[in-house]
C-alpha cells in the first residue's frame, strides 16, 4: 500500500509539472526562433493578452470541476462589455455603477444557465449553448451591431492602465487567481465543487445541496466572464459586438491543458493558469513568427484535441 | 422425456475470482428440449456459470460439450454462432428503434445497392420470428411503446433469429405481472415444443415448479443436486439452497425494548413499494430480507428521501414528517449506507479525510473556510475507532480495500450521530474479518440507542444480528419474524412465495 501510494504521487507530480515543462519548452523554442520573444515588453504583452482569457478560464474551471461546462462565456463577455460601455456612453452612468451592473448581469446569466441545468435537467452543453446564442443576440440588439466607443479615462484605465510596470488586467488576473485558489482549496464550497464532480450521487446522498452548488459555479463563470468583458472593452477603448467570439475554445482548452478533467472532480486553478499561458505564449509566438491568423486557429484546435486526448488517456489510467 | 439425451454438458467447471471460489467443480447437464431451472441463493454461482456458457468470462478448468462436441466458447459472438443465446434481466433493446430493427440490429438484410437495407425482407423475417412465439405484434412498432413483457418477447425473437436452440433466461419474470408471466410461460412451452432448450434462472420457486422439467441447485459455488421437478418438493429445494448451519459467528447482545424512533404507514411507490408499514425502535436492528427485486432497496431509498413516494406517512420520534430529499432525512437524524458504495457512497478520487468529514463541514468551518486541523482530528478519531487501515488521511479512498472503504462510508454517517441508520447490503464483497468488525460496530451502535435497518441478501447475516426480521416480496412486506422464531428455511420460503408468516 505504501509503495503504491508513493509511486502514484510521483506520477501525479510528473503529470502536473509536465504542463509547466511544456510551457518552459515552448518559451525556449520561441526564444531560439525569434529574438523579439524574450524581451520585457513582449512578456508583459503576453501577460496582458493572456490575462483576458485566463480570467474566463478560471471561471470555466469551476464549471468543469463539477462535470459541467459553460459555452456561453464569449457571449457573456460581449454582452457585459457592451452593457458597461453603453451605460456609460449612452446613459451617462458612473463608471463603477456601470461596471457593477455589468457584473450583476453576468452573474444573472450564470443563474439562468444554472437553473436550466439543475431545474430543467438540460445537459450543461445544451443549456449554455442556448445562453450563448441568446447572449450574442442580445449583444447585437443592444449595440445595433456597431461598436460603442467614446469611453472616458476612468473606464479605459481598467484595460490600459498600469500599476508600476504591471498592466491592470494582469493584476486583476492575479487577484482572481488567488481568490479562486483559496476558494477551491480552503473553503467548504470548493470542496463541494470537487465532491460533486467526483461523484454527484454520493454528494447528494451525503446531504450536500448539489443544486445550489451547481448553480453557483455558473454564477462564478458568469461573473468572471462579465469582468473580462469590462476589461476587454476598456482595453480596446470600445465595446465590440463580436468580442469574445470563439473564446470558449481557449477558455476550455486552458483548464484541460492544465490537468482539469472534463469528467469533473480533478483539476486545479494553478493548472488552468499554466494552461492559459501555454495558449497565450503559443498565440504570441505564432504572431512573432508571422503565422497567419487563419492557421493559428487550426493550430489551437489541434492543441485542444491533444489536451482532451491526454485527459481521456489519464482517465483510463485512473480506472 | 429422455434426460440422458444431453444437448449441453458443462463438466467439472471451476472458476476463481480474487478471494472467492465462485464455482468449484460444477457439472451441469441439460437435456434436449427441456426447461431446466437453475436455482440458488445470491452468490451461489448461477450467473458465473451462465457467463461462462455464453462466453462472457472464461472458466479456469472444465469442459463444455455441446451436442456431443467439445467446444471452446471464448466470446459472446462465439456462443451465438453455437446457438446459445441469453436474455438478460436488464433488456438490451434500443428504445427508439422498432421491433424489426431491434431484432436484426447489425445483421440487416442487404438491399440491391450497397449501403441500402432490404426493409420489406427484414420486416417479413421479423414477423416470422414473432409468429413462432404466437405473438401478434407489428414489427414496425417502436420498442419504447411496448410493455416490458412484450419487450422481453422481442428479446426472445431476437435470440431465435440467431437460430439459437439453447436460450438462457436470467430472472425473466422479475419485472412481469402475473398475467404477463403466464404469457411468457406460454411462449416457453411453445418453444419447448419446437425443440428449443431453455435454461431458466429464477428465485421464485413457485414458478420453477410450474414451468421447469428439472431443477439444478447450486450453493456456494458447488453443485448440490439435480432432480426432475416431480420428484422434489419446495421444501426440499429450499433446504438444498440454504443448507448450512449457523455458526457462532454473530455474537448478539440484546437491548431492552425502547421507544419507537421510526414509524412508517402505507408507503407506496408504483410496483416497487406497495403499502409498506413498519416500526423501528431505538437500539433495534431490523433485518430486511427478500430476493433481488423484492423492493428492499426502494424501501431504503424512499425512507431516505431519494425517490419520491406516492402515498404513505412517516413519523420520526412520533412527529409526522415529509422526507423529500436526503438533506431532509439527514436533518431528521437518518443515515444511509447504500448498496453500491463505489457509485453512491464514496468519492473515490478524494482523500480519506474529506470522505469522512464532508457531512459535517458546516460545523467544521468558519465563514465557509475549512478548519483543516479540526477535520484531521475528527477523521483521525474515526480511523482509529473503526480501525480503518490506510497509510494516511490523505490517501485516496480508491486505493483502500472494500472493507476499509465501507468503514469510511459508515464513519461519515457516524460524524453526524444519526438516530436511524439504514444499511443496504453493508457487507457485500467484503472479506470475513472486516465483515465481523462491521457487525460488531452495528451491535455497538444499537447498544448506544441507534435504530438500525439492515437490508441483506445473506440469510446467515440477517439471522445472526437482527432483533427482528421483515421479509419483502414484490414490493410488499410478506412476513415478520422475531429473532427466536426465524430460520433460514422459513425466511427463504416466505421470500420465494411459499408458505409464509404473513400478517
Amino acid at each position: 500500500m505504501r509503495t503504491r501510494h508513493r509511486s502514484f504521487d510521483l506520477r501525479e507530480l510528473l503529470r502536473r509539472s509536465s504542463v509547466v515543462l511544456i510551457l518552459l519548452a515552448l518559451c525556449v523554442v520561441l526564444t531560439l526562433l525569434s529574438n523579439r520573444f524574450l524581451t520585457a515588453s513582449n512578456l508583459l504583452n503576453v501577460a496582458l493578452q493572456t490575462s483576458i482569457m485566463a480570467i474566463v478560464a478560471i471561471g470555466m474551471t469551476f464549471t468543469i470541476l463539477t462535470g459541467g461546462i459553460d459555452l456561453s462565456v464569449g457571449s457573456v463577455v460581449a454582452l457585459c462589455g457592451a452593457l458597461a460601455a453603453g451605460l456609460i456612453v449612452r446613459d451617462g452612468l458612473n463608471t463603477y455603477l456601470a461596471i457593477g451592473l455589468a457584473l450583476l448581469v453576468g452573474g444573472a446569466l450564470g443563474v439562468v444557465s444554472g437553473l436550466l441545468i439543475v431545474k430543467g435537467n438540460i445537459p450543461p452543453f445544451v443549456a449554455t449553448l442556448s445562453v450563448m446564442a441568446v447572449g450574442r443576440g442580445l449583444t447585437l440588439v443592444y449595440t445595433q451591431g456597431r461598436p460603442i466607443a467614446g469611453l472616458g479615462e476612468s473606464f479605459v484605465f481598467w484595460g490600459t492602465g498600469k500599476v508600476g510596470p504591471i498592466p491592470v488586467p494582469v493584476l486583476i488576473l492575479a487577484l482572481v487567481f488567488v481568490g479562486a485558489y483559496v476558494v477551491l482549496t480552503r473553503t467548504r464550497f470548493g470542496l463541494y465543487v470537487y465532491a460533486i464532480g467526483g461523484n454527484e450521487e454520493t454528494a447528494r446522498l451525503a446531504g450536500i445541496n448539489t443544486e445550489w452548488i451547481k448553480i453557483a459555479v455558473y454564477v462564478v463563470s458568469g461573473l468572471t466572464s462579465a469582468l473580462t468583458g469590462v476589461l476587454l472593452t476598456a482595453r480596446l477603448w470600445s465595446a465590440q459586438p463580436t468580442a469574445g467570439v470563439g473564446l470558449e475554445l481557449d477558455a476550455i482548452a486552458a483548464p484541460v491543458l492544465g490537468g482539469t478533467s472534463l469528467f469533473g472532480g480533478v483539476g486545479s486553478v494553478g493548472g488552468t493558469l499554466v494552461g492559459a499561458f501555454i495558449m497565450g505564449v503559443l498565440s504570441n509566438g505564432l504572431n512573432l513568427l508571422e503565422v497567419s491568423a487563419y492557421y493559428q486557429r487550426v493550430i489551437k484546435g489541434v492543441v485542444f484535441i491533444l489536451a482532451v486526448m491526454l485527459d481521456l488517456y489519464t482517465k483510463r489510467r485512473r480506472r | 422425456m429422455d434426460y440422458d439425451d444431453f444437448v449441453l454438458r458443462m463438466e467439472r467447471i471451476s472458476k476463481q475470482f480474487p478471494g472467492v471460489q465462485a464455482l468449484d467443480d460444477v457439472t451441469f447437464r441439460v437435456a434436449r428440449g427441456e426447461i431446466h431451472a437453475l436455482v440458488g441463493e445470491n452468490g451461489a454461482g448461477k450467473s458465473t456459470l451462465m457467463k461462462i456458457l455464453t462466453g462472457a468470462i472464461p472458466c479456469d478448468s472444465g469442459q463444455i460439450i455441446l451436442r456431443g462436441q467439445e467446444v471452446e466458447i471464448d466470446s459472446p459472438g462465439r456462443a451465438q454462432q453455437l446457438g446459445i443465446s441469453m436474455i438478460h434481466q436488464e433488456l438490451a433493446l434500443i428504445p427508439y428503434l422498432n421491433i424489426g430493427q431491434n431484432i436484426y440490429l447489425g445483421r440487416e438484410p442487404r438491399g440491391r445497392l450497397p449501403g441500402l437495407i432490404a426493409w420489406s425482407q427484414l420486416y417479413s423475417q421479423a414477423q416470422g420470428q414473432l409468429a413462432r412465439l404466437n405473438m401478434d405484434l407489428d414489427p414496425l412498432t417502436l420498442v419504447v411503446d411496448l410493455p416490458i413483457a412484450q419487450q422481453q418477447m422481442v428479446e426472445v425473437a431476437k435470440a431465435l433469429s440467431f437460430n439459437a436452440d439453447i436460450i438462457v433466461m436470467d430472472e425473466p419474470t422479475s419485472a412481469l405481472t402475473e398475467r404477463e408471466t403466464d404469457t411468457l410461460f406460454e411462449v416457453m412451452r411453445t418453444l419447448k415444443a419446437q425443440g428449443v432448450t431453455i435454461i431458466f434462472i429464477s428465485h421464485r420457486l413457485e414458478e420453477v415448479f410450474e414451468i421447469a422439467d428439472r431443477v439444478t441447485v447450486l450453493r456456494d459455488g458447488r453443485l448440490i443436486g439435480v432432480a426432475p421437478i416431480t420428484e422434489v418438493s419446495t421444501d426440499d429445494v429450499v433446504r438444498m439452497m440454504v443448507g448450512r448451519e449457523l455458526g457462532e459467528m454473530y455474537p448478539k447482545q440484546t437491548v431492552a425494548r425502547q421507544d419507537v424512533v421510526l414509524r412508517v404507514q402505507g408507503l407506496t411507490r408504483g410496483n416497487e413499494l406497495r403499502d409498506v408499514s413498519l416500526e423501528l425502535r431505538r437500539g433495534e436492528i431490523l433485518g430486511v430480507a427478500g430476493l433481488v427485486g423484492a423492493g428492499r432497496t426502494p424501501l431504503a431509498r424512499a425512507l431516505f428521501g431519494i425517490d419520491p413516494i406516492e402515498r404513505g406517512e412517516i413519523w420520526v420520534d412520533g412527529q409526522a414528517v415529509r422526507i423529500n430529499s436526503p438533506r431532509t432525512a439527514i436533518r431528521l437524524g437518518m443515515g444511509f449506507v447504500p448498496e453500491d458504495r463505489k457509485e453512491q457512497g464514496l468519492f473515490l478520487g478524494m482523500a480519506v479525510r474529506e470522505n469522512i468529514t464532508i457531512g459535517v463541514l458546516d460545523r467544521k468551518s468558519i465563514l465557509g473556510f475549512l478548519r483543516f486541523r479540526e477535520l484531521d482530528r475528527l477523521a483521525e478519531g474515526y480511523v482509529q475507532q473503526l480501525d480503518i487501515r490506510t497509510p494516511s488521511l490523505r490517501q485516496r479512498v480508491r486505493n483502500l480495500s472494500g472493507g476499509n472503504q465501507q468503514k469510511v462510508v459508515i464513519a461519515r454517517w457516524l460524524t453526524l450521530h444519526p438516530k436511524i441508520l439504514i444499511l443496504d447490503e453493508p457487507t457485500r464483497g467484503i472479506d470475513v474479518g472486516a465483515k465481523a468488525e462491521i457487525h460488531a460496530l452495528m451491535n455497538r451502535l444499537a447498544g448506544e440507542g441507534v435504530g438500525i435497518i439492515m437490508i441483506s441478501s445473506e440469510l446467515p447475516e440477517i439471522l445472526g444480528i437482527s432483533d427482528r426480521i421483515l421479509v419483502m416480496r414484490q414490493g410488499q412486506i410478506v412476513g415478520e419474524f422475531t429473532r427466536q422464531e426465524a430460520t433460514q428455511d422459513a425466511i427463504m420460503l416466505c421470500a420465494a412465495g411459499g408458505r409464509g408468516n404473513a400478517h
